[in-house]
């Protein structure tokens, strides 16, 4: 009698993240049916694979090499060789990581806060929904970039956190706009209503029936607060504004820019690498997601 | 896109039905306007305390600065930080506060630390006039040019044009803004050498005087192509999806039916019919794309040398002249806040549903 406990497939502690691992896992099968969002896994995945298991497989090239400046592409260095005579290749390979990871950062930050707020101003509604939204509408009239470029003036960017919460905090508005209208729609549908007359509490109807409705949409807009956090903090290093330390694509770019590499005849591919490897990332991101918005929408594919 | 194409929902105010319609566009007119003051308060508000209260404050800097430099004493520092500043530095925040917004009401920004005696609205004078024709002219390009294409797209649907059109439209749209332009100089002005970079940096060539003749326009052009030929691809595929989108949407509207009954010609149905009631939605956009090619001026101009108000800014910020940084970022705001009130009002002129709902 002891063992009819263990033979009924109850709720054991695992069940849960597998079911969430079964979910993605269909999820990407989905995805992968797709044309543009297969396009787009695929050039995620190998971005993934670039900036984060390549490093540990091949050393950053940090020694100068007068005989090698500008030096051509080659087999074994496919981007040949930068002003000061380093592999160029390596420093691709080493210089995503952090870019990736702030971009990751900040697109979760803006993501939270939008999210938060929005929510927040479409469930309660009343004069805390309408002098949010006043703030949002004020907030996305300001010039962004603009923006970022002044407050590096003030703020002393030290470190990835720091990038990280200014750019997040710096693009919640739009998300913020486009969530209080989705719950507002939202919160009229049966379902809502149902959970409503069931008496369900507020905790429960917003995280049961109001955010997992929201989860395709969200997923879209992560994908794109990526994209642009990419492109707000690559636009700060390329213009200098924070400390240039280490080796990024951004870095890189700026280098070729302020040591005249950009305007030499020689140097075509080192400047090309980091163009080459920031479009990429920009497009594969883009087409993961109208990979996504397709699949989750049946209505935009015409 | 979604909150693009939706018109911008601003004060709820219910409104009874016996106020006539005059009252109400009156009244729409007027909470427009309002907000976009309120806007422009907000940012000069914003700015001051970011001046003021941050931990790297640039007014002790600068003080610091004078005492240390040229040995100036604390008091004669203090008021020369006062004077450029145009701010009473022993008066309180508040106080302060005030003074500087009075002096943003009448026009006063204060002098340039950097370059001594020059105003900052001077130097927006100066600068501003290049930003607005670089980015005035790549706008109208951008538009045309996309509504155009769109509509052969949506024409042409699911052939290889719109396919290829397609793949372009959202490649270029991804794509950094200083991306396409870094690739716009390594291929037009060094790999095919089309263009001598060195000599099209700034925005007039030295000798030229503006005026008007030829000669200066031609100028002009020469020195601004580069960075319109980068706002151009960057923001055209915008109107290329969006005028597609709509278009089709349009297509299988009655009244075309109609017009092709009533035998007109399909270029006539294409420019007349659905050309312009397609291109309604594109105007809600219009700030948008406004808000996008100002901001992206910050970079492009200081990549190409172009002397327009974004280089002004970049070079503010990196030699910490805080007056001019302010002043030219409040100009920035002005901007998108003129082309929000323009798109929300020309969209109640042109659409009448909004016109009398008041934008709900």
């Amino acid at each position: 009698m002891t063992t009819t406990t263990a033979d009924v497939p109850g709720p054991s502690p695992l069940s849960a993240p597998l079911s969430v691992l079964g979910t993605i896992w269909a999820t990407l099968r989905l995805l992968a049916r797709n044309r543009v969002s297969l396009i787009g896994m695929i050039g995620v995945s190998f971005y993934l694979i670039l900036v984060f298991v390549l490093p540990y497989i091949i050393p950053l090239d940090d020694t100068v090499k007068v005989d090698l400046i500008y030096a051509p592409p080659s087999l074994t260095h496919p981007f040949g060789f930068d002003s000061q005579g380093k592999d160029v290749f390596s420093q691709i390979v080493h210089g995503g990581r952090e870019l990736i990871a702030v971009a990751v950062g900040a697109a979760v930050v803006s993501t939270l806060v939008g999210t938060a707020l929005g929510g927040f101003s479409g469930v309660l509604g009343g004069k805390v929904d309408s002098s949010l939204m006043l703030l949002t509408d004020v907030w996305l009239t300001i010039p962004q970039l603009p923006l970022l470029i002044v407050m590096a003036a003030f703020i002393r960017v030290s470190g990835p956190a720091t990038l990280i919460l200014i750019i997040g905090l710096l693009s919640w508005a739009s998300l913020t706009r486009a969530v209080r209208a989705q719950v507002l729609s939202i919160k009229e549908r049966d379902f809502v209503e149902a959970a409503r007359v069931l008496d369900l509490g507020t905790t429960h109807i917003v995280t049961r029936e109001v955010l997992p409705n929201m989860v395709s949409y969200l997923t879209i807009n992560f994908i794109l607060a990526i994209t642009s956090a990419m492109y707000f903090q690559t636009a700060l290093v390329f213009l200098g504004l924070v400390p240039l330390a280490g080796t990024n694509w951004g870095i890189m770019l700026r280098f070729a820019y302020t040591r005249g590499a950009i305007f030499a005849r020689d140097s075509f591919w080192y400047i090309m690498a980091p163009v080459l490897a920031i479009s990429f990332f920009q497009l594969s991101l883009v087409a993961l997601e109208r990979g996504v918005a397709e699949v989750f929408n049946p209505r935009l594919r015409s | 896109m979604a909150s693009v194409a939706t018109p911008q929902t601003g004060s709820r105010d219910s409104m009874s039905l016996g106020q006539g319609l005059r009252r109400l566009w009156d009244s729409y007119l007027f909470r427009r306007i309002l907000k976009a003051i309120f806007t422009i308060w907000f940012v000069t508000t914003l700015l001051f305390f970011l001046v003021r209260l941050m931990p790297s404050n640039p007014l002790e800097i600068y003080v610091q600065e004078l005492i240390s430099q040229y040995g100036i004493p604390y008091q004669d520092a203090m008021s020369q930080a006062a004077a450029l500043f145009a701010i009473d530095l022993t008066a309180p925040l508040w106080k302060q506060y005030l003074s500087y917004l009075s002096g943003v009401m009448h026009g006063d920004l204060g002098m340039s630390l950097r370059s001594p005696g020059t105003p900052v609205t001077s130097i927006i004078a100066q600068f501003l006039p290049w930003t607005l024709f670089s980015v005035g002219t790549a706008l109208v390009i951008s538009v045309t040019v996309g509504i155009l294409l769109g509509i052969l797209m949506a024409y042409r649907r699911d052939t290889w044009t719109d396919n290829g059109l397609s793949v372009f439209a959202s490649a270029t749209t991804s794509i950094p803004n200083y991306i396409v332009g870094i690739l716009i100089i390594v291929f037009v002005a060094v790999r095919w050498n089309w263009v001598n970079f060195a000599a099209i940096r700034g925005s007039l060539s030295p000798g030229v005087t503006p005026g008007f003749n030829a000669t200066f326009f031609q100028d002009a052009l020469y020195h601004a192509a580069l960075p319109i030929a980068t706002y151009v691809i960057t923001t055209v595929g915008f109107w290329m999806l969006s005028m597609r989108n709509s278009t089709l949407a349009t297509l299988g509207e009655d009244y075309v039916t109609v017009a092709r009954a009533r035998g007109l010609s399909d270029r006539r149905i294409a420019l007349h019919y659905v050309g312009r009631n397609a291109s309604l939605p594109l105007v809600t956009a219009f700030a948008l794309a406004v808000a996008s090619i100002v901001g992206g001026a910050a970079v492009i101009e200081e990549l190409f040398r172009y002397q327009g108000i974004g280089s002004v800014l970049v070079q503010s910020v990196f030699q910490r002249d805080y007056p001019v940084m302010q002043g030219v970022f409040l100009v920035f705001t002005v901007a998108v806040v003129m082309a929000n009130l323009i798109t929300d009002l020309s969209y109640g002129l042109l659409d009448p549903r909004i016109r009398i709902s008041g934008g709900e």
